[in-house]
């Protein structure tokens, strides 16, 4: 074990600086005056003002927001349904080939997802004339899709660590299965519930190659339309935006991590 | 004590409105589980397996132009159903040597950087499993705070630090060293990959280095191994599940990775998942992105399939 | 540690007395298949009024299965439960008039204590202010008064059994379940809880069904204890019957120690009978008829503290109940002293001694030889 050495501190120094040093120059550089992203010439907000007059970057982030909720919200209904079933119910038929198409999401490259769902629609309507055209449609559908598997494993996870004795306390009390699952199941799994809405949400908020391919014209997400600039060159608007968006994340995660630490001693004994 | 009835005991309810519903549709053969399971099983059937099997469908179409932009697979002339299969695509893929090399330059990228994300992770996942608690914590949300940041804007982060006259070489500036080329190499594409993937590998190897029990080592140091003897003969061994499921997590999705050659990579950076895009975005050609999707799907399955007999196999261990 | 004092009346002991008393709950020929495999074989049990009757048994012997079956959370493959007359067999865990004590005690983690004990009176839609009594009075029946508003993991292991149990009895059940009500406990703790279990038991007149692994825990709580071995009940009776008067070699080995010997019946008489023991190196002489026929192979089981041990030889009345061996090993314990004997067949005796005399310098010692006598009716004769 290297547990006094010098190897490992170092070495993981060296890791964190690679994670976050072009993040740290990223934030840095948005407040640059210049337009050269790289060329430091002054403290200025000028990007982030210029970022908030850009109707385009501003339509697409309301949309990705819009599809990101609503996809999240699907997926959790959904994937805690196959959680549920996966953990729950030991055999039925299909098992296999079910928990193969929930995990199967996960491992499958965005473009194949994002070129099969986009021929799907494409089938579709021309077979029974939904859904028509393209837009947030199509793809809250594609981004349901990907993050119900993200849902399932995360929920999955809290169901099978879940005491079904305190179901079943419930049960024994005089509670019906229905109101048992409101009252017991439902409160015990929530930071599942939430985590899983959450992930969903990034997920769906942060995806370029799914949502290229089953967009139509006039529904450009937020990442379609950072792509599109970046691929042109440099943009200090972008790094803006990113200020912002890490900003959001960063205090999101920090809350997060405190209520977790906060709660983490009694769950362990409760 | 008599055998009259207990007045106390209420007889069993029976008429409650969910056990009339569960009654009714249990007389048709329907259960509440059938209902739990029923609608992530249609969802995945239309929007999952159906897909694939459409893309393997349009794989054996032909071009051409209108709408959709494929031949039709069953046509039907003079009252008879004829049914049109093309192998042309794959034909092509395995012909083509643009298909070929892509294929092989993928998989070569994808395991030279998981091998690279391996080297960087496993000292940065063992350092934090053997942090005291308190640092423990605030390390590993380090390690998960990239995760939830959008994908592409690290990677931008990246283009920005290794471009031209980016944070990097004007550091290296100050020391009077000319710059380098970095942006529009195969090296920008594996410090990129490394860079997005790193948490990925960092988090299973730390799950299984954490469970360690400190008395192995303890133990190897007791009969006389020293630091090295006792990481090569215990925790290598035993932090093998973590290395696999770190090592899949990064190069299967590394081998289909799209954004990170297109903004990081050269003109002459082959990846298959560009070539895919590039297929359908730029040439249109439909039927040929699907059958270059459907052979790429082959390319990750297999070591999918292999590694998880691996990991089984470490398992039975 | 007698729970039931001799001189009450006889009909405190319903089950002595099957003809005038009607059985509180009826498990009749109930079976409990999981796949092929049976957990509880054609089990039949009576359980009368107010008793507290122990369940024991090793892990797989199925009483927990049965446990679950009274609650309603598995149904039986085949067979009924009647509870107080009414059968229950298929009613749901949610409408038989049953609570039930959990292993893990189940508490709710996200409910406080008062929120724990209020939930099934809840559920019963009593008028708010009968649910604060009744919670007051159960949280001082278990002495937890100042604790009502904590959250389970803000209480010692002890004080989370007391709510569990304040829970379960919450809404009055006539009958309360209880699954190792005693097992997360400390030793301490538990030899305390014990006797407030039964206490609680008897003020409130509930019928209590304990399921426990511990024997000494059966045989301090229990009115009746069932023994069960591979999902069938091996012998039903009070902690005396059980322990002096097994049936089987199986509750005679399970229930305390006992040296078990094989023999061949030489005398089949009304008023006695003569095992011959090649084991044991002499016959024993058994002071009582056996349900038994000559020359048939059987064992004879009896107590280490049932034997007594000396340096000369005994009379041995009807040539027989006298052997004789080394001393091999010694546990002292204090009260008693554990003396493994090897006979000459090779078979090894264990007797135990009061150590009454104070330091005894005169103690048998290892390696002396020495003779082993009992009286005539202090084994049991055992076919099965």
């Amino acid at each position: 074990m290297f547990r006094r050495g010098w190897f490992l501190p170092i070495a993981a120094a060296l890791g964190f600086t690679f994670l976050y040093a072009p993040i740290v120059s990223l934030v840095i550089f948005s407040f640059n005056e210049n337009r050269l992203v790289t060329v430091w010439s002054g403290f200025s907000f000028k990007w982030y003002g210029e970022l908030f007059r850009d109707p385009q970057m501003l339509n697409a982030a309301w949309l990705s927001l819009q599809i990101a909720a609503l996809s999240a919200s699907i997926a959790l209904v959904l994937g805690t349904l196959a959680a549920v079933a996966l953990v729950r119910f030991r055999r039925f038929r299909g098992r296999t080939l079910f928990s193969g198409m929930v995990s199967a999401p996960l491992v499958m490259p965005d473009v194949i997802t994002g070129l099969a769902l986009l021929l799907l629609f494409v089938a579709m309507e021309s077979f029974i004339g939904w859904p028509r055209g393209r837009g947030m449609l199509t793809i809250v559908i594609a981004h349901s899709t990907f993050c119900m598997a993200y849902v399932c494993v995360v929920v999955q996870s809290r169901l099978s660590d879940f005491d079904r004795s305190l179901e079943e306390a419930a049960m024994d009390l005089g509670a019906s299965p229905v109101r048992t699952f409101f009252d017991i199941t439902l409160p015990i799994i929530a930071p599942a519930l939430v985590s899983g809405w959450l992930l969903g949400f990034t997920l769906s908020l942060d995806d370029l190659v799914i949502a290229s391919f089953v967009s139509g014209p006039g529904s450009s997400t937020l990442p379609m339309v950072i792509f599109s600039k970046v691929k042109l060159g440099v943009s200090p608007d972008v790094n803006a935006l990113a200020t912002i968006i890490i900003g959001i994340v960063a205090t999101g995660v920090l809350i997060a991590t405190i209520i977790q630490l906060r709660t983490k001693p009694k769950k362990a004994r409760a | 004590m008599t055998a009259t009835h207990d007045p106390t005991i209420p007889p069993p309810r029976r008429l409650k409105p969910w056990n009339a519903v569960e009654r009714g549709l249990a007389k048709v053969g329907i259960s509440g589980r059938m209902l739990v399971l029923f609608a992530p099983a249609l969802w995945l059937l239309i929007f999952f397996l159906v897909p694939l099997a459409v893309v393997f469908g349009i794989s054996l179409a032909t071009k051409q132009f209108g709408r959709p932009p494929y031949s039709a697979l069953l046509s039907t002339e003079d009252g008879t159903v004829q049914l049109t299969l093309h192998l042309s695509n794959y034909i092509r893929i395995f012909t083509d040597n643009l298909y070929v090399a892509a294929y092989l330059s993928s998989i070569r990228i994808a395991a030279i950087s998981t091998v690279i994300t391996l080297l960087v992770g496993y000292p940065m996942a063992y350092a934090i499993a053997r942090a005291d608690d308190r640092w423990r914590n605030i390390l590993l949300m380090l390690v998960i705070l990239p995760f939830f940041t959008s994908f592409l804007l690290r990677v931008y982060a990246l283009t920005g630090f290794m471009r031209g006259n980016g944070v990097i070489n004007q550091l290296l500036g100050l020391f009077g060293i000319e710059p380098l080329v970095m942006m529009q190499t195969d090296f920008a594409v594996y410090v990129g990959i490394v860079y997005t993937y790193l948490p990925f590998m960092i988090l299973p190897l730390y799950t299984t280095l954490v469970k360690l029990d400190v008395s192995l080592f303890e133990a190897s140091a007791d009969l006389g191994g020293r630091p090295m003897r006792t990481f090569l003969s215990i925790t290598l061994p035993l932090s093998l599940p973590g290395i696999i499921a770190g090592s899949m997590l990064v190069f299967i999705p590394a081998i289909g990775e799209f954004v990170i050659p297109s903004l990081l990579g050269g003109p002459e950076t082959l990846m298959i998942g560009r070539v895919l895009w590039d297929e359908f975005f730029t040439a249109a050609n439909w039927p040929r992105a699907a059958a270059v999707a459907v052979a790429m799907l082959v390319v990750v399955v297999v070591p999918i399939m292999l590694m998880q007999r691996a990991q089984s196999a470490v398992v039975e261990k | 540690m007698a729970k039931k004092p001799q001189q009450l009346a006889v009909d405190t002991r319903p089950w002595r007395d099957t003809a005038n008393h009607k059985p509180f709950v009826r498990i009749k020929n109930v079976t409990k298949k999981f796949g092929d495999v049976s957990a509880v074989n054609d089990v039949s049990l009576d359980i009368y009024r107010s008793e507290l009757f122990c369940l024991l048994g090793g892990s797989g012997s199925g009483k927990s299965t049965l446990l679950r079956m009274l609650a309603g959370f598995e149904t039986p493959t085949s067979g009924t439960i009647e509870i107080d007359g009414q059968d229950m067999t298929n009613v749901a865990p949610y409408n038989r008039p049953v609570n039930m004590m959990f292993q893990s005690y189940a508490l709710f983690p996200h409910m406080s204590v008062e929120q724990n004990i209020a939930y099934g009176l809840k559920r019963d839609h009593l008028p708010k202010g009968e649910i604060a009594d009744r919670v007051a009075e159960l949280l001082s029946l278990v002495k937890l008064q100042d604790y009502g508003r904590r959250r389970p993991h803000q209480l010692s292991g002890g004080q989370r059994q007391r709510v569990a149990l304040a829970r379960a009895l919450a809404k009055r059940p006539k009958l309360l379940l209880l699954d190792e009500p005693l097992g997360a406990l400390d030793k301490k703790l538990r030899e305390e809880t014990q006797f407030e279990l039964v206490k609680i038991q008897e003020s409130l007149g509930v019928t209590f069904i304990v399921v426990t692994h511990d024997q000494e825990e059966a045989m301090t709580l229990a009115t009746r204890i069932g023994v069960m071995n591979q999902g069938e009940i091996a012998m039903i009776g009070e902690p005396t019957d059980i322990y002096e008067f097994p049936n089987s070699r199986f509750v005679a080995n399970f229930i305390g120690s006992a040296n078990m010997v094989e023999g061949v019946v030489t005398e089949d008489e009304p008023g006695h009978v003569r095992i011959r023991s090649a084991e044991l190196g002499c016959d024993i002489y058994v002071g009582h008829g056996v349900d038994c026929a000559p020359d048939q192979l059987l064992w004879w089981a009896i107590r280490p503290e049932k034997m007594s041990l000396s340096r000369e030889k005994p009379e041995a009345l009807h040539d027989a109940n006298v052997t004789s061996g080394v001393v091999e090993e010694i546990a002292y314990l204090g009260d008693i002293s554990l003396y493994q004997v090897a006979l000459e067949s090779g078979k090894r005796i264990r007797v135990s001694q009061t150590n009454s005399v104070r330091g005894n310098p005169d103690a048998i010692t290892w390696e002396e030889k020495v003779y082993i006598t009992w009286g005539d009716s202090s084994g049991s004769v055992l076919t099965v």
